[in-house]
């Protein structure tokens, strides 16, 4: 599994769908309509979501254990 | 993995066809009340932004201008342009300028004040647009509305593409008024549920 996962603040995304399309891997989606959410599990850590959010509301982590 | 496409991915050219019809009749800018109607309503009625992550050919447009045609300079946004001060001071402004906009048709439809057959760019150009209207064939005031929609249709996406081209691809949608007020309706609506 990859040592990094993508990881959105709720705050401040706007929904936009950049992410969801420029995830080559679908862990991007916009499942309540309100903001993103990235599935840490398929999440491959390639940051191509981060480099495309328009608002900057995504960054990489470092997994922990649990994640 | 490759996306499958659907018919809502192609929006983006209803934006153009929009634009493109309003430089011809005027009163087709009256259209341009969907996209000002049904985010709305997927906000007030099912909680959420659909039409910005789906719908929104705006967005479309300007992901394929900046991201497939490459007219972006795909510079982050200023944290400024994405702060609630800004997003929220920019929906007041917006919207006291919609305000404005249906006081001059009011003024129009009650005769206070002639009609204006002029687009008015960024709330401060007058651009003469009087070959996109026949006299006569609406009420005044459903002239000077579509004016005054398209002036704001027309003004908006300018901006867009201006902040496209300086920063990211879907920058706009960063401070659109739309998505602003949709996303607090939306805010409102899911206090407490997550």
């Amino acid at each position: 599994m990859a040592k990094r996962y993508a990881r959105v603040d709720r705050a401040v995304c706007v929904a936009c769908g950049t992410c969801a399309s420029a995830c080559p891997k679908g862990a991007a989606k916009i499942p309540n309509g309100c903001w993103a959410e990235i599935d840490a599990g398929t999440c491959v850590g390639c940051g191509l979501c981060a480099k495309a959010c328009p608002a900057g509301c995504i960054a990489l982590a470092e997994r922990t254990d649990d994640r | 993995m490759k996306k499958q496409k659907h018919w809502y991915d192609y929006l983006w050219i209803w934006t153009i066809v929009y634009f493109a019809l309003g430089f011809f009749n005027i009163l087709f800018a009256w259209l341009g009340m969907i996209d000002f109607l049904v985010p709305l309503g997927f906000a007030v009625f099912g909680g959420n932004k659909w039409f910005c992550n789906h719908l929104c050919g705006r967005g479309q447009l300007c992901m394929k201008l900046g991201g497939g045609l490459k007219c972006s300079r795909n510079k982050p946004t200023p944290s400024w342009m994405y702060s609630k001060w800004f997003r929220y001071g920019f929906l007041a402004f917006f919207l006291a300028m919609f305000g404005n906009m249906l006081f001059q048709t009011w003024l129009v439809g009650s005769g206070a004040s002639s009609l204006r057959e002029a687009v008015k760019l960024f709330w401060t150009f007058r651009v003469p647009w009087g070959w996109a209207y026949t006299a006569g064939l609406v009420p005044d005031w459903a002239a000077q509305f579509s004016f005054g929609f398209y002036s704001l249709m027309l003004t908006s996406l300018l901006i867009g593409l201006i902040v496209m081209a300086l920063f990211k691809p879907r920058t706009w949608c960063t401070f659109c008024p739309m998505g602003t007020m949709t996303q607090g309706i939306c805010k409102l609506r899911r206090r407490g549920k997550d």
